[in-house]
């Protein structure tokens, strides 16, 4: 694990990040409206709540059926894809995973790599991996080829130009493709398909993620709405595949359900225009398909959840970006500024088991604790419970428990705990109490008018006069 | 000790005194809300079909090569991409033979290595068959052959897919255990719902993006 190392962890400048997205007024607007349009979707596709409810306590099932025999699955999928000719390849670490790809990159001396939408490959940022190897990444799916243009990454994991408007969309082809200025939204998409086209078919190597793998039959699922995905895991020669470990599910049935919940709950879709299952590659008497595919496993520290029984609940994502399009803080902030792959609720939960929690300590704060999140999450993951428990970890007291978290207790101060233990023994002794409250009352004159971060956008509280409890034993005659 | 192992190990180890959840699978939620009667099964499909930009006809076994034609002229396409080894491409030839319209049938009975070129930049249709369809969600379903490689669907602005009536099924779960998909997948398995879209672009929807601008499904009512 040569990421481990002991140097001090560079904590993401999440708070700057946000301040400043806060002040960029169009990119609120994009995000307003972005995520209006993605909430009526997905309201519209559930018009029953009853059967959405039904919907989502099986989803969780299947999961959490999936996850509890994760080990079994994995090596029944392994054996079922190597049997059905597809190479799988297991990392765990993101450094191991890029070097896989690229020793199947030099096998076949190819210069040129078409992706189609993979969050496990910005995971690994396998482009720049690549591309300080010499070889060319392009992004095929419309919006991530957008971002790439711009050399930005996706700010969010379903429509990964979501920050921009067409304005800027047509700046970007006008200024990088030397296109006519357009704003004309079919037009943009007509000139991406045909800077794409060639692009498919003069790669040497596709570039795909997975949403489900089928440990029983052995195939890959992927939806899509493009062609792209079909695209990228057609017509070049080689696929590779990258997912996370935790992607598996036990019989190919079990994907009906989670098919239903992503579609409906990422775009607000009843389906996506493709739903894509490979199961090996071209066979002898087949005349299209790659003739090596490859699948490379992921851990990158789900293992590290998975060891949690509470914070094993992190993996059932499906990745389907429905707490992002319902979290206040996202819409405001906007993906950027998390300074993370995986941005909003999801990102909050998911990103400290890959990067630490020395790496990504402001992440679990960035909530205000209302619960959107967990409400809407189709495979419902109670998502602020393990934002509090991420809290927890990230104060915890070194060596309080065995660490099995990275950059637990990163947060701690011993200060800080002991404020919180004065506090607890104030609210639990009734004499203590009393006394505190008559002190904190009678002696109201001496609260300071400035007391740090509270009042840098809020007035000093006044104590009143007499306390509550004094208050309310007058009212019933106890004095 | 590999990867593979060492990452085995520490999910086992995570596992140590845990029971596997069991497997209380609900089909009905998967079928009930979706189910159609008879009547309505059709419309159920072209309804949803259409509501993504998808073109329906519903025709018959006899009509059909009639109407693909009338489709491809009203488009002014001269050449169609048709496999000459399935019987529906058998019928369309000899109908276009019979016929006065001038329209050259193409095959796709090579390696697409050996005509990319042609295949991406003047293929202008194709034709294939389906599986069957879903009627919940407007969907065919196509297991590309030999006969109708995967890119015959995919690379072809137009794409012509046959779909005969009595293999539409209510929902996906009927459908998969109607055909026993888990007793064996072939190497590519599809569910194709409308032409090819994106809405990258400022929530936008747009249709033929890396796909086919269009799909036109040649219902056959009496098959």
């Amino acid at each position: 694990m040569s990421a481990m190392t002991d140097v001090p962890a560079v904590p993401i400048a999440f708070k700057r990040n946000a301040r400043e997205a806060l002040a960029d007024p169009q990119l609120r607007r994009n995000f307003r409206g972005a995520m209006d349009f993605l909430m009526d979707k997905r309201r519209v596709q559930f018009p029953d709540g009853d059967e959405l409810e039904r919907l989502r306590a099986f989803g969780n099932r299947v999961r959490a059926r999936a996850l509890s025999k994760l080990p079994e699955l994995l090596e029944r999928l392994d054996a079922n894809l190597s049997r059905n000719g597809v190479k799988v390849h297991w990392a765990e670490t993101v450094e191991e995973a890029n070097a896989i790809v690229h020793r199947i990159v030099e096998q076949h001396a190819a210069k040129k790599v078409i992706k189609g939408k993979s969050m496990v490959s910005e995971e690994m940022e396998m482009n720049h991996y690549l591309g300080e190897r010499g070889v060319d990444c392009l992004e095929s799916d419309m919006g991530e080829f957008i971002v790439q243009l711009r050399e930005e990454k996706p700010s969010h994991i379903i429509m990964p130009a979501i920050h921009l408007n067409v304005g800027q969309v047509a700046s970007l082809f006008h200024d990088k493709l030397e296109v006519d200025y357009t704003e004309d939204v079919d037009r943009l998409i007509q000139i991406g398909r045909e800077t794409l086209r060639r692009n498919f078919f003069e790669a040497d190597i596709g570039v795909s993620g997975v949403n489900f793998a089928v440990a029983e039959t052995g195939t890959l699922l992927l939806v899509e709405n493009e062609g792209n995905g079909r695209m990228s895991t057609t017509v070049p020669p080689v696929h590779i595949a990258v997912t996370g470990i935790e992607k598996v599910v036990e019989n190919l049935r079990d994907v009906i359900p989670l098919l239903s919940l992503l579609t409906r709950s990422a775009t607000g879709q009843a389906i996506t225009t493709y739903v894509n299952m490979i199961s090996g590659p071209r066979k002898a008497d087949e005349l299209d398909g790659p003739q090596e595919v490859h699948l490379v496993l992921l851990d990158n520290g789900r293992s590290q959840a998975f060891a949690d029984g509470e914070l094993r609940q992190t993996l059932n994502c499906i990745r389907c970006g429905a707490c992002m399009n319902h979290c206040p803080v996202y819409t405001r902030i906007g993906g950027h500024a998390y300074g993370t792959v995986y941005p909003g609720p999801i990102g909050k939960i998911v990103t400290p088991h890959m990067l630490g929690l020395d790496t990504t300590r402001d992440l679990p704060t960035a909530s205000s604790m209302c619960g959107a999140c967990g409400e809407v999450c189709p495979v419902k993951i109670p998502i602020p419970a393990l934002l509090r428990r991420l809290r927890e970890e990230a104060v915890r007291a070194p060596e309080a428990v065995p660490h099995h978290m990275r950059g637990q207790g990163s947060k701690y101060s011993k200060k800080e705990a002991m404020l919180w233990k004065a506090w607890r023994k104030l609210n639990t002794s009734p004499a203590l109490y009393r006394a505190f409250s008559f002190a904190g009352t009678r002696l109201s004159a001496l609260m300071p008018s400035n007391i740090g971060p509270w009042t840098e956008h809020r007035s000093a509280p006044k104590p009143a006069a007499r306390s509550l409890h004094e208050l309310a034993r007058e009212h019933l005659g106890e004095d | 000790m590999s990867a593979k192992d060492r990452i085995l190990a520490k999910l086992r180890g995570s596992l140590v005194g845990t029971t596997p959840v069991a497997d209380d699978y609900d089909a009905g939620l998967l079928t009930e809300p979706w189910r159609y009667a008879a009547d309505d099964r059709i419309a159920r499909l072209r309804s949803m079909l259409e509501a993504v930009h998808g073109e329906t006809q519903l025709t018959t076994q006899a009509d059909w090569p009639q109407r693909a034609l009338e489709a491809l002229a009203a488009r002014n396409i001269g050449e169609l991409l048709v496999s000459p080894d399935t019987a529906h491409g058998q019928q369309l030839a000899a109908h276009v033979a019979a016929s006065a319209a001038g329209l050259r049938l193409k095959a796709y009975h090579q390696p697409v290595e050996a005509w990319k070129e042609e295949l991406f930049f003047r293929t202008p249709a194709s034709l294939t068959g389906t599986l069957g369809g879903i009627a919940a969600t407007g969907s065919l379903v196509l297991w590309p052959t030999p006969q109708e490689p995967r890119l015959m669907s995919l690379v072809p602005p137009l794409h012509i897919a046959l779909l005969k009536a009595s293999e539409v099924r209510d929902n996906l779960y009927e459908l998969m255990h109607a055909q026993h998909w888990a007793s064996g997948m072939p190497t590519n398995a599809l569910l194709v719902s409308g032409p090819s879209k994106t809405a990258d672009i400022q929530q936008t929807l747009a249709y033929g993006a890396h796909g086919p601008k269009e799909l036109l499904v040649l219902i056959l009512e009496d098959a």
